[in-house]
């Protein structure tokens, strides 16, 4: 079971958390808006890497906050995690 | 009763306390401190079991989680436990245990006939034989899987509870032996957090079946001591009858503890999981047989098993022993055998000239040592009389071959550290040609090996190493180290060890040689499965099932490799070993689901009113975790007539139904309107205080997510109300909404499900009903349909909404949930005098489906919202989440299917509930379908069947005649496609 590291609360469980998937992918924006295939892309495509992975989490059943977690998805070493929140902010 | 091989003293066993107990119905005594194998063993029972495939005669084989033979039915009834290991089960008074895969009995075993046609049998058989005629298979199966045997599961509820502990601590140290305690020492001496975990219910390990000493005290005292010690220790955990089962990511351990037997009132069995900063390893070696003709005699066992029954239980598990080893250790045994009066026919060691310490000890007392020579074959009827034993060179047994006679024969090929948890642990192995054997290499957890676990087979070392190993691990966990005395016991000087693996002679060729005594694998099936190609040892353990038996291979899982190895010409770490998986030894399904059973499964969602409604009569229905009123039959009524009579009551005069499930999502904020207008489809911001309006929600793919009525109760915060199934989702979507993509927006959400209960109060006569009870003005006026407004109701603040999920006129009441049984019988009162009924979510289900809107079977995660008739309401100039992929051509298509309702042709054909519509029924397949049913039932408004369906341009179709097919109930009902809105189709009643 993994042991996931929320930002708020410190190590939990991964039973207290919801997955939610690649943390990279964005709304199109621009002139992508427009973009059917961009879209489709966004909503459809997901890299599936071996290795080190940005991906969101919420800890549901915790502090409800979504949280960005890096994680290898190889051996499950976690790289740290930040308030989902400052990360899309900053992007 | 006598215990004829009980040996007059010695041994950890108490014997002032006997315990009888009973073995395939014949009543025996042990004492406490034996196991049941040992109490067997000290009546002389060696033969346990019939074998797996050839029903060969199998006896106790190990003193510990190796064995692989007797694994026996412990108990009767309810509580009986099938292949529990008689070496490891706690002996206990009133025990009673039985053999399993034998008919009729043990001894006369029809089954034995499996034996005598083995040729028939051989590897992978069920891949080969029994094929043909291919129909017969089922019938070949049934008698192949009742002579394949393992125990009987109990057919009754298990009467015993079981509980789950969460742990935390700095070190756990698996294993309770003398690398396991040292460790367990050093980490406590610093303060740590410590969890030991000993799978026996006595500590010590291997020290319980030496005769050495520690620091120049007997073993056993040291022992004493170091749990004595470890046991001051606030924050040390010692768990006896605990196994370290499951080594999980990020240092989860899984611990079955099983809780003494006499314990009463105890859960049977206790299930940790630990996570620990730091783990030691400490689970030691096992000790692998040798293989050689018919090595599965009873009367053949592990020199370590026999060491362990003579000195820890002072049973002697014979008379006159042979001893074949490859390695010194073995000797041991020769020498505690003899000690307790044990006579050694012979030591048989392939080594031409051993010298170690131990060996020239036997020598000195006085036992024949027939160094280069090996045992060929193990020869009796029913227990192993005498050995063939002879000169060898490279595995083979020449003609010259000496009988021994023996009732005895302790075998050693060598010692397998258990490197079980280890590899769980994701660790990588490494192979140590000194030891013939894995040990573990680079780590890829936070943890250490010590002791044998990881080679060290000396005393002396393992205590030592333990000591560092716990030291080391309380540092990295964060605590100060110590420096403290380590315990030592005198270095025996040894010689290396011999490999030898699979030993043949030319009498023996066609002979049995076991490799896996569980599973009945021979080096002959091993040297098939490589003839056939199933080289990699993947690929070998499963056509051979060589190493899949309940022990996981724990005694053959080197020998097999070696055997592999040696035939397709590699070297045993270029085979490599198959995967370690958890369990290290069986868990119980009770452990595993602990309390959560039966009421404690899942938790369970029971509305402010449940109580009132159990009173009236309710029929509950599941929906997710809720319970909700189905139907209130009243006596000899039957479910549909019940709700017949509460649509009718709704229609004609008033009902109350309990929406209190309905998810409720507070959302405030500045920006609460611009939210809303992003995550539904329709305006929000045009929407004024006081007004409620129904919303959709789609996916980011563009199909509905969700539906409800979300009401502005005051300039920056609105009451939203979601589906009952999908109230989680919808507050979890739109955290994420706001907390990924839009931090920047100023809104807040609370969810509010449980803090409001509500009621939906329709019919014609709901306002008189409600104006009964509150001084507010609730006429049309001041409360139009969509309108909004707070009052006190029976003397409780709520919130009334006027909407209609009915198509009545109607009314949403929402009280504080404390007060909702309050309002619900005030409701009841106040209604007696206009006929208020109540009515349950079947009625619901009818009085919406004559109207007309849409549910979870409509909105079913492929709709779009002009699929059901909602198009309308996506705001053309405005954007929202999904709106771009809405627009996707597969969305628009003209052929999609669309909202419809259908009536029965004939006028009284029930519609079959999820039935496939088609133009002609009579068409061979494949049958174009069209379209299909999402909602039926009977309306009592309307006297007849309706229903909703989803139909290909279902818009266009009205008038046509289509048939509903349901090859389910085997139903063709001749259905014509109508507009979906049966009941008041311009909303008169609702607005009235």
């Amino acid at each position: 079971m993994l042991s996931i590291p929320c930002p708020y609360c410190g190590p939990r469980d991964v039973t207290e958390f919801s997955y939610g998937g690649d943390g990279n992918v964005r709304p199109p924006t621009g002139p992508d808006a427009a973009s059917e295939a961009a879209w489709s892309a966004y909503v459809y495509l997901r890299a599936n890497p071996r290795g080190v992975h940005e991906e969101l989490w919420q800890h549901s059943a915790g502090c409800r906050r979504w949280i960005r977690v890096t994680r290898n998805t190889l051996t499950h070493e976690m790289h740290g995690s930040a308030p989902a929140r400052a990360s899309a902010a900053a992007s | 009763m006598t215990q004829r091989f009980r040996l007059a003293s010695g041994g950890l066993v108490d014997r002032s306390r006997p315990c009888a107990f009973s073995f395939d119905g014949r009543d025996l005594q042990g004492y406490a401190g034996d196991t049941l194998a040992s109490a067997l063993l000290a009546n002389g029972v060696h033969l346990v079991g019939r074998s797996f495939k050839y029903h060969r005669r199998r006896g106790i084989f190990g003193a510990g989680a190796e064995e692989p033979n007797a694994l026996v039915q412990l108990e009767t009834g309810a509580r009986t436990e099938p292949n529990t290991r008689a070496t490891q089960i706690e002996l206990y008074d009133g025990l009673t245990a039985a053999s399993q895969n034998r008919w009729p009995t043990l001894d006369r075993d029809a089954g034995a006939i499996y034996n005598v046609f083995s040729r028939l049998l051989p590897a992978g058989f069920y891949y080969k034989t029994f094929m043909w005629p291919r129909s017969w298979w089922l019938r070949y199966e049934h008698v192949i899987r009742h002579a394949a045997g393992m125990g009987q599961s109990p057919r009754a509820p298990d009467p015993d509870h079981y509980a789950h502990r969460h742990a935390h601590c700095d070190v756990l140290v698996a294993g309770g032996g003398p690398a396991g305690l040292t460790a367990a020492l050093a980490a406590a001496r610093t303060g740590a957090r410590v969890i030991v975990a000993n799978d026996d219910f006595e500590w010590g390990g291997a020290l319980l079946r030496e005769a050495v000493e520690v620091d120049g005290r007997p073993g056993l005292e040291w022992i004493r001591n170091a749990v004595a010690e470890l046991a001051t220790y606030p924050d040390v955990t010692l768990l006896a009858r605990s196994t370290v089962f499951g080594y999980f990511d990020h240092n989860l351990l899984g611990v079955v503890q099983a809780v003494h037997p006499r314990a009463s009132h105890a859960p049977r069995q206790r299930l940790w999981k630990v996570r620990a900063k730091q783990v030691v390893l400490a689970g030691g070696a096992i000790e692998r047989p040798l293989v050689f003709a018919d090595n599965d005699l009873p009367g053949v066992m592990l020199a370590s098993a026999v060491s362990t029954y003579v000195n820890r239980y002072g049973v002697a598990p014979g008379q006159r022993a042979v001893v074949f080893a490859n390695n010194d250790s073995a000797y041991a045994t020769a020498l505690d055998l003899h000690r307790a009066g044990v006579v050694i026919a012979a030591v048989v060691d392939p080594r031409l000239d051993p010298k170690g310490e131990l060996p020239t000890s036997a020598r000195a007392a006085g036992i024949e040592i027939l160094a280069g020579h090996a045992v060929a074959r193990a020869r009796g009827g029913k227990h192993v009389e005498s050995v063939l034993a002879g000169p060898v060179d490279n595995g083979f047994v020449g003609a010259a071959q000496r009988e021994l006679a023996c009732d005895l024969l302790c075998v050693s090929g060598g010692w397998s550290p258990a490197v079980h948890l280890f590899s769980q642990s994701k660790g990588r192995l490494r192979y140590d040609e000194r030891i013939t054997a894995f040990v573990p290499d680079v780590s890829a957890q936070a943890e250490r090996s010590a002791g044998a676990a990881r080679g060290l087979f000396s005393l002396n070392r393992c205590l030592a190493d333990g000591a560092e190993a716990g030291a080391a691990a309380a540092e990295a966990a964060g605590c100060r180290r110590i420096s403290a005395a380590v315990p030592a016991a005198l270095e025996v000087a040894d010689d290396p060890m011999l490999p030898l693996w699979d030993i043949q002679s030319d009498a023996t060729r066609t002979s049995k040689r076991f490799v896996d005594l569980q599973n009945d694998v021979t080096a002959r099936d091993v040297a098939l499965g490589v003839r056939e190609g199933y080289r990699s040892v993947e690929h070998l353990k499963r056509y051979t099932t060589l190493g899949m038996g309940t022990d996981q291979g724990k005694t053959s899982n080197i020998n097999g490799l070696a055997i592999l190895a040696a035939l397709i010409d590699a070297q045993i770490p270029d085979v490599g070993t198959t995967t370690f998986r958890p369990p290290y030894t069986a868990v119980t399904l009770g452990a595993i689901a602990g309390p959560e059973i039966g009421a404690h499964f899942d938790p369970v969602r029971l509305s402010p009113m449940h109580d009132t409604h159990e009173v009236a009569g309710a029929r509950f229905i599941n929906a997710g975790l809720w319970r909700r009123p189905m139907v209130y039959p009243r006596a000899g009524e039957s479910d549909p007539d019940a709700t017949n009579r509460e649509v009718l009551a709704v229609r004609r005069k008033a009902g109350i139904v309990d929406v209190s499930t309905l998810g409720k999502i507070d959302v405030q904020g500045r920006d609460a309107a611009t939210f809303l207008e992003r995550v539904y489809v329709n305006r929000w911001r045009n929407l004024a205080v006081g007004k409620a309006r129904y919303g959709l929600m789609l996916r980011e793919d563009g199909l509905i997510f969700d539906d409800g009525t979300t009401t502005r109760i005051g300039e920056d915060r609105f009451h939203m109300t979601t589906t009952t199934a999908n109230a989680g989702r919808v507050m979890s979507h739109l955290e994420y909404y706001l907390q990924v993509h839009w931090p920047e927006l100023d809104v807040r959400l609370t969810s509010v499900s449980d803090h409001w209960a509500a009621v939906a109060l329709a019919g014609p006569e709901s306002r008189n009903v409600l104006a009964a009870l509150t001084m507010a003005d609730v006429g049309t006026a001041a409360l139009p349909y969509m309108g909004y407004c707070e009052a006190i109701i029976a003397g409780v603040p709520a919130r009334i909404f006027r909407i209609s999920f009915s198509g009545e006129l109607a009314y949403e009441i929402n009280v504080p949930a404390d007060y909702g049984a309050a309002l619900w019988n005030a409701l009841l009162d106040a209604g007696r005098a206009y006929e208020l009924g109540v009515y349950g979510t079947e009625a619901m289900g009818v009085l919406r489906i004559e109207k007309g809107h849409i549910a979870g079977m409509e909105i079913d995660g492929r709709t779009t919202p002009d699929d059901v008739g909602l198009g309308g309401m996506v705001a053309a100039d405005k954007d929202c989440i999904g709106k771009p992929l809405l627009a996707r051509p597969a969305l628009r298509a003209e052929d999609r299917k669309q909202l419809v309702g259908l009536v029965p042709v004939d006028g009284r054909s029930a519609i079959p509930k999820g039935a496939q519509l088609v133009v002609d029924p009579q068409r061979a397949a494949p049958n174009p379908i069209i379209g299909h049913v999402t909602s039926t039932c009977y309306s009592p408004t309307l006297i007849r069947p309706i229903a909703l369906a989803l139909l290909q341009r279902g818009r266009a179709r009205h008038g046509e005649k289509l048939y509903a097919t349901s090859p389910l109930s085997n139903t063709v009902v001749h259905v014509e496609v109508v507009p979906h809105v049966f009941y008041d189709p311009k909303g008169e009643r609702l607005r009235a």
